[in-house]
């Protein structure tokens, strides 16, 4: 039996980055088929180009047009891929040197196997057919071979040759934007998976719930009871461990009514969120009050807990499914006073 | 600069925390071994300083709830760094200058198995051009290992004897979660994982927690026979990208190292969380052969996120107090291949 | 061994939007750098060390941004430090900026506190569900509604002072040229009819979600000696409490008592209310600007704080000017709001706010809390150097 309860958790979002202008121009050219580096106050062509100077720390804009042939300067086998790399099987991640710039860029080099791969070796890049924009339209590299598609030897040396002479007239762009509207955002979606664990005390709590009671700690220090309980008081750090079963009847504190609807809600508003103060608790807990017109509730309104049908429990505090009205005279404002 | 000495250390790491990634049933013991150490209880701590990271817990204000663990009532003068003890630890001794505190317990934690490392990590990059291919910080390890072994400056056989002293030493190490040399041979034999790097020359995915106690002067000398007084603490850091640093080399260790007085360290704790980049430091920090490095076996033993760049500085922290050294250094690292460095060098008289 | 002398030599911030998309965030952080660089009369590298703030890294779904940015930043062979104290960040960054100067460790540090929460959505990365737990959080404003309730509760306030605060904050924006929202049509009525969100909170008194950036340079004596207009630290303080141990008071929380306390024994200052002639204190939600006032000792608790708001004090033109700046209400890049209320009450003994100065300001609080209202980080600022 485990020590903790654990359930998965995804933290997922397709992220919406704009990019600025020395990106979006780098993106632009990839979009277009394209490497576009940047050149350093130092004279250095790095790819990507760098937003800002490295030296003078100003805005970078002199781009120029880079090859997309390349030499790869080192290389590390990815025998397991994890989800979201270029390839779902083993490759290579690689830092390329592209004719033309003086610095590598990393990205990935579809290879068999690690024994054909070596620094050194020349490398093309696999365009995606369809681009947007984005360092993924370079679907990744691939070892050049000279005589591989009318790609002779003598082209791909003049290639080079242009592009890293100081004023080929094909190579520099610096004040030529593309055609098609330049490139200011790009789309990066990011789902990570965890597995989330509640420490013990909570997970006795929700292990409790599960067989329809309600179980918090009390603190041998300041002698306070904690439900949800903690794994540690926090007026004094001491590690609670004395458990106390509460009833599921208790008092409103304060609450307010959830209007707005937002992503990644679960409940549709409008609804009432509101902290109960469980009858011989110390601290209050957010849930749901049903039963009641929203505007109805009031501070210091006494509820009690209504719990779903049994066969619908599970270990989560949502077993109860919301807290409804008793009927009694509202609480004493001085009894709850000191719990706002 | 007042003189400041660290005084208490604890630490806790296990391959898999079954609790809670806001860690506070780790920190309750931890702080309680502090105080233990030094006599002292909650009220006699000036400052305290946490670092983590909210992307491990895959939570945003993770470090919030680890607060419960001090018992802030009354409340406390706090802060949190999203960075390696280390630089919480920074934090606080930069606080205790300004005269504000005297004394400050600084804690870091970090469940890893929350998440798929690997993949978290992916996060701390670059993320318009390096992101969204999702390197792996081994793989980006790979790199600068191959760039050093191109370049003649180390080979797969020095790796192996970083590894193999590593694992040998952390035997003795109760907290290591990696632990048995053989011999260079033998891990040589073993297959290649991702090459150039085998499994052994990747620090082990770890969780846990670790605890500093640092305080000023007469402070100190109450509560520790022979503190660990702060000589240099420094910190800087290089350019991520991948592309225009040599990454056979780590800048910023070697301004941390030039901006410290490494002469006579007996212990250096390093943090290479793999085997090349322990040899990249050493010569960064210029390093005598005869330097002791990582009587505890390292991150390669042991890498608790968030807490081994601290853990190192408690651990050479632990042979001045234990009497086997007079000065010695810890570092710390953070960011993908050496990015960023901090050393901490620490003396034994007062 | 007493603190060093260190003075706000510069402070710059971006136009804050609800989303720029003409930056990226390096292009965000470097546009109120550059700001703050020009404003102290420095070049990047005179810089000796830089601090980052920010808040939660899901908001632009990157762990750690300032590494990579780092070399963006002027970072590169320096040393750069990262903070994150939930919404008081911005605040606790400064002060630990200003740390490194006092320390005596540092001569010149730059600080940066930004937020690009438009790459994803501020309340889906506030609410992320936690298993087991009862998803009815809803987002900070869910968070505080019910303790503003409290508020209105015990102090007896009128309906109407939520309204007062918002339609004050949003005019004053009109005179701050970055500020995100700037709606010349703000009135008390016109936010009293806006609908309601989380009750009692309502639309129009709730914050915006921005884009947004602020940068300091903090500067030891001699170097601050040379510029015109130094804003000299007089006092800095951060205090924490727990998010819900037993009893505790969400409404006036001890920490905020607490900090406030320390921080006018640090200044020196006695009646505060008298003493400090222009305050930006952390409003994300217009009820916080009473209860703020009250836990800051500027009005007697359980009601001063409405009272003084009612009257018209917290007005640029009256007693005690708050948030002459539009305030968090009017911009809010949730990791640099709490930067700029520093620098905005820096901006202030500076003489240097503009349309929104503050007339013969000398000395200003710059306030910032996060959180459950657990986190607390504030300042004073003056034009003259701290006697003590």
């Amino acid at each position: 039996m485990p020590r903790t309860l654990s359930a998965p958790v995804t933290v997922a979002f397709d992220y919406t980055r704009s990019t600025g202008p020395v990106l979006g121009r780098f993106l632009s050219g990839l979009r277009d088929g394209v490497v576009v580096g940047g050149r350093t106050s130092e004279g250095k062509v790095v790819v990507p180009p760098p937003e800002f100077d490295p030296v003078t720390h100003a805005a970078v804009d002199d781009f120029v047009e880079v090859a997309d042939t390349g030499t790869v300067t080192s290389w590390s086998w990815v025998p397991e891929p994890v989800k979201g790399q270029p390839f779902e099987r083993p490759f290579a991640f690689a830092l390329v040197t592209l004719d033309g710039a003086d610095a590598p860029l990393l990205h990935a080099l579809d290879v068999p196997s690690p024994d054909d791969v070596t620094t050194g070796v020349r490398v093309r890049i696999r365009w995606r057919a369809e681009r947007v924009g984005a360092i993924t339209d370079i679907e990744c590299f691939e070892p050049a071979v000279a005589e591989v598609r009318g790609a002779p030897a003598t082209s791909l040396e003049a290639a080079a040759a242009s592009a890293r002479s100081e004023t080929p007239e094909v190579s520099r762009l610096a004040s030529l934007a593309p055609q098609p509207p330049a490139v200011t955002g790009i789309v990066v979606p990011i789902e990570l998976d965890y597995l989330y664990a509640a420490s013990p005390e909570e997970s006795l709590f929700y292990t409790s719930l599960s067989e329809g009671k309600l179980v918090g700690q009390r603190c041998p220090t300041c002698g306070k009871v904690y439900i949800p309980p903690r794994s540690a008081c926090q007026a004094d750090g001491t590690p609670t461990a004395e458990e106390v079963e509460l009833p599921d009847t208790g008092t409103v504190t304060t609450f307010c009514i959830v209007n707005v609807p937002f992503l990644g809600q679960r409940i549709t508003p409008p609804y009432v969120s509101a902290y109960v103060l469980l009858d011989g608790a110390d601290i209050a807990f957010l849930h749901l009050i049903l039963d009641i017109a929203a505007e109805e509730v009031r501070m210091g309104m006494r509820v009690k807990a209504v719990w779903k049908p049994k066969d619908q429990w599970g270990t989560t505090i949502e077993n109860i499914s919301h807290f409804a009205p008793t009927g009694e005279p509202d609480a004493d404002y001085e009894t709850y006073r000191v719990h706002l | 600069m007042r003189d400041v000495a660290v005084v208490g250390f604890a630490q806790r790491q296990m391959a898999q925390f079954d609790g809670s990634p806001t860690c506070v049933e780790l920190l309750v013991p931890l702080f309680a071994d502090c105080y233990e150490q030094t006599g002292w209880t909650r009220r006699d701590i000036g400052f305290w300083c946490s670092g983590s990271s909210d992307y491990l817990a895959g939570r945003s204000f993770s470090f919030v709830q680890a607060v419960d663990a001090i018992g802030v009532i009354p409340p406390v003068n706090e802060s949190h760094v999203e960075m390696d003890l280390a630089w919480a630890m920074y934090e606080a001794w930069i606080k205790i200058q300004t005269g504000e505190a005297d004394t400050a317990l600084v804690y870091a934690f970090g469940k890893s198995s929350a998440g798929v490392l690997r993949r978290t990590l992916a996060l701390q990059l670059e993320p318009y051009t390096m992101t969204p291919l999702w390197p792996d910080t081994v793989s980006l390890a790979g790199l600068q290992a191959r760039a050093g072994i191109d370049a003649g400056l180390w080979d797969e056989r020095a790796m192996a004897e970083v590894a193999n002293r590593s694992l040998t030493d952390a035997e003795k190490n109760e907290y290591a979660v990696r632990q048995g040399g053989s011999s260079v041979e033998e891990l040589l034999s073993r297959p290649m994982y991702a090459d150039p790097l085998r499994k052994h020359d990747c620090a082990p995915v770890t969780d846990g927690a670790a605890a500093l106690v640092i305080a000023a002067e007469g402070r100190a000398r109450e509560v520790c026979e022979r503190p660990a007084w702060i000589r240099s603490l420094s910190h800087f850091v290089d350019p991520m990208s991948l592309g225009t640093r040599d990454l056979k080399r780590s800048p910023s260790a070697q301004r941390a190292g030039a901006a410290s007085d490494l002469d006579g360290v007996e212990v250096a704790e390093l943090h290479a969380p793999f085997s090349h980049q322990e040899l990249i430091l050493c010569s960064e920090l210029g390093l005598a052969d005869d330097v002791r490095i990582n009587p505890s076996g390292g991150a390669l033993a042991s890498n608790p996120m968030f807490s081994a760049g601290g853990i190192r500085i408690g651990e050479a922290a632990r042979q001045i107090w234990s009497g086997s050294a007079d000065r010695v250094l810890g570092h710390a690292t953070s960011g993908p291949a050496l990015q960023q460095n901090l050393v901490c060098v620490m003396g034994s008289e007062g | 061994m007493a603190k060093q002398p260190a003075a706000v030599i510069g402070v710059g911030q971006t136009h804050h939007r609800a989303k720029r998309e003409d930056v990226s965030m390096a292009g965000l952080c470097r546009e109120a750098m550059d700001r703050a660089l020009e404003d102290a009369g420095l070049g990047l590298d005179e810089i000796d060390a830089i601090v980052v703030g920010k808040a939660p890294d899901l908001f632009e779904g990157v762990m750690m941004p300032e590494l990579f940015l780092a070399e963006a930043l002027g970072a590169a062979g320096k040393p750069l430090l990262r903070v994150h104290t939930a919404g008081s960040v911005g605040g606790s960054t400064a002060i630990v900026a200003s740390s490194l100067v006092q320390a005596g460790v540092h001569r010149k540090v730059l600080t940066v506190a930004f937020e690009k929460q438009s790459e994803s959505n501020a309340m889906w990365a506030l609410s992320v569900p936690i298993p087991f737990n009862m998803p009815v959080h809803a987002g900070a404003g869910g968070y505080f509604a019910p303790h503003v309730r409290s508020y209105i509760r015990r102090s007896g306030a009128p309906n109407h002072i939520g309204a007062i605060v918002a339609a004050k904050d949003r005019q004053n924006a009109l005179k701050n040229p970055y500020a995100h929202l700037r709606n010349p049509d703000t009135t008390v009525e016109s936010v009293l009819a806006s609908q309601m969100l989380w009750d009692p909170i309502r639309y129009d008194e709730t914050c915006p979600s921005s884009d947004g950036a602020c940068a300091l340079v903090i500067a030891a004596e001699d170097v601050a000696s040379g510029s015109p207009n130094p804003a000299w630290i007089h006092g800095t303080v951060m205090r924490s409490e727990a998010t819900s141990a037993a009893e505790r008071d969400q409404v006036n929380p001890q920490a905020s008592r607490d900090a406030a306390a320390a921080l006018w024994k640090q200044a020196g200052i006695t009646n505060p209310i008298d003493e400090i002639d222009a305050a930006e204190i952390y409003v994300p939600f217009s009820w916080f600007e009473p209860m703020w006032l009250e836990s800051l000792g500027f009005a007697e608790p359980n009601g001063g704080g409405w009272r003084l708001t009612e009257s018209g004090e917290t007005a640029m033109d009256g007693r005690l000017p708050v948030n002459c700046s539009g305030g968090v209400l009017s911009s809010n890049p949730i990791g640099a709001s709490g930067m700029l209320r520093f620098g905005e009450a820096a901006l202030q003994v500076r003489g240097a706010a503009g349309e929104h100065q503050v007339d013969g300001a000398r000395r200003a609080l710059g306030h910032a809390y996060g959180g459950g209202s657990q986190f607390f980080a504030m300042w004073v600022v003056g034009s003259e150097k701290p006697s003590n």
